[in-house]
């Protein structure tokens, strides 16, 4: 399944102009329109290749992500994030922070120590170190994710993979999260552990992990709500965990929306600690007012 | 080894110390079930710092005992455990805040002491704040995870005099706090005093 996938054609200059400033910017401007496999959709509009239910109209942000690739956005409170894992073997390493206040982060282990769960799934929230709900998972067609290992480092990639470097073949999705970090004007401190999707960790009784190497579906996503206004930064590579020979990681695609309408789950739908943790959620919207 | 450190730090409260490389340190719980909110930095670099992850990771197992390697988010080993009569301790629970207590209790609990106000507290006091704290080391703290994923801190398996030893592989700043948790029983409902060693080879 999956492995290595093929990069995008990189465009072929050999033969180029560009000797005069001229013909450098003629050159420059015929590179339009080429295409590679892990880039962004622009304007997000013009995607495609969606499932019939997102309005297309509304779409905030379409973008592929290669193996090893990351990416950063900020959404309002109400939009709707989609993650698919388009052939199996992608692993979505994700932090968010709290747009309007960048103190205030994903917490993995509040998440889900709160909700009395390890394995997180369709009405999980992503709780933050202030007790809000961050994000709410409001569809999830894998059940493979993980709150335990958080996101490979340099290191485990140069002892994996002989390199764990950003412009090397497998760069560690811990370094992608600090750079989408700062490029929001984070520092590397700001960068808490990370939750994973579609690579899922069991706990045994004696505490034992093991990362599920069960075939993976050919696709799986989730849709994930923001409650409020987050950066989130998405990174693509394997499995702190997975230590199958090479480098096995195929493409991510994120997809964000404004629906037509949403409402926060119903209180009495949800735990009670889930609900107390929309009420701290609502309290801060109190404060800062609307996006 | 010569004893530089031999301190009771009282029931709720904030504790640091820094070690130097290949120093020892004891914690003793000297009531028993009494849960011990850790954080390690590197001394020398604050944004290098205990990760739970990265340790819990490169073990493969959860929880902490004899021979378990506290690692930074560099992967580097931060602290060996090299005595433990309790057996197990926790890397997953994280710290009980005011804020995470509404969601665990109830607001009616906002206002009780927590291990992040100790955290933020003691941490101050070398410059750090609330963006350097992560998912901390729990000694003395249980929390098994069963097989549909359902966890939770349960009764603890520590007892008065029951200790865990490591050794600084690194100049360690060490955060603690005495946990004040009255609304779960990984302090057994009643804080009590912890004793803290330090020797130096």
């Amino acid at each position: 399944m999956g492995a290595v996938e093929a990069p995008g054609n990189e465009p072929d200059s050999s033969e180029a102009d560009t000797s005069s400033p001229r013909a450098a910017r003629e050159h420059a401007r015929a590179q339009e329109g080429l295409h590679h496999h892990g880039m962004p959709t622009m304007p997000a509009t013009a995607a495609t290749g969606l499932p019939t239910d997102i309005p297309t109209d509304a779409l905030l942000w379409d973008e592929v992500l290669d193996p090893g690739g990351y990416t950063a956005h900020r959404l309002p409170r109400g939009t709707h994030l989609r993650l698919e894992d388009t052939a199996g073997e992608g692993c979505a390493h994700l932090i968010v922070h709290n747009a309007r206040q960048t103190s205030e982060r994903l917490n993995p282990a509040d998440t889900v120590k709160v909700q009395w769960q390890a394995y997180l799934t369709e009405g999980s929230h992503l709780l933050s170190d202030m007790a809000r709900s961050l994000l709410t998972v409001v569809e999830d067609t894998s059940g493979h994710h993980d709150a335990f290992c958080s996101a490979p480092n340099r290191a485990d990639h140069q002892r994996k993979y002989g390199d764990g470097s950003n412009e090397g073949p497998t760069p560690s999705a811990r370094d992608r999260l600090v750079l989408g970090a700062l490029k929001f004007g984070l520092q590397r401190r700001d960068v808490g552990p990370s939750i994973s999707f579609f690579k899922g960790v069991t706990v045994a009784p004696d505490g034992t992990l093991s990362l599920d190497t069960s075939t993976p579906p050919l696709t799986a996503h989730v849709v994930l709500r923001c409650d409020m206004d987050v950066h989130v930064v998405v990174a693509n590579t394997p499995h702190v965990l997975d230590e199958r020979p090479g480098w096995v990681c195929s493409s991510l695609r994120a997809t964000a929306w404004t629906p037509q309408s949403w409402a926060s789950t119903s209180p009495d739908a949800l735990s009670p600690e889930a609900a107390r943790a929309m009420l701290n959620t609502q309290d801060w919207l109190a404060g800062v007012g609307p996006s | 080894m010569t004893t530089v450190l031999d301190q009771v730090v009282a029931a709720r409260s904030p504790f640091s110390t820094v070690l130097e490389a290949g120093s020892s340190i004891t914690l003793v719980d000297l009531g028993g079930n009494q849960a011990i909110d850790c954080l390690l930095y590197n001394a020398e670099d604050h944004a290098e710092r205990y990760c739970a992850h990265t340790t819990i990771a490169a073990q493969r197992n959860l929880f902490l005992t004899t021979g378990s390697v506290l690692r930074s988010n560099e992967s580097r080993p931060m602290l060996t455990v090299t005595d433990d009569t309790c057996g197990r301790h926790d890397t997953i629970g994280g710290a009980c805040s005011q804020e995470s207590n509404t969601l665990r209790y109830g607001f009616h609990t906002k206002h009780q002491h927590a291990c992040v106000d100790n955290f933020l507290t003691e941490g101050s006091l070398h410059g750090l704040d609330k963006r350097d704290l992560v998912s901390n080391v729990n000694w003395f703290m249980n929390v098994p995870v069963e097989e549909d994923g359902t966890l939770g801190i349960v009764d603890g398996l520590s007892a008065p005099g029951i200790s865990v030893s490591g050794r600084a592989e690194m100049p360690l700043l060490v955060l603690i706090s005495n946990c004040p948790q009255i609304n779960n029983p990984c302090n057994g409902f009643d804080p009590t005093p912890i004793r803290v060693v330090v020797e130096r080879p």
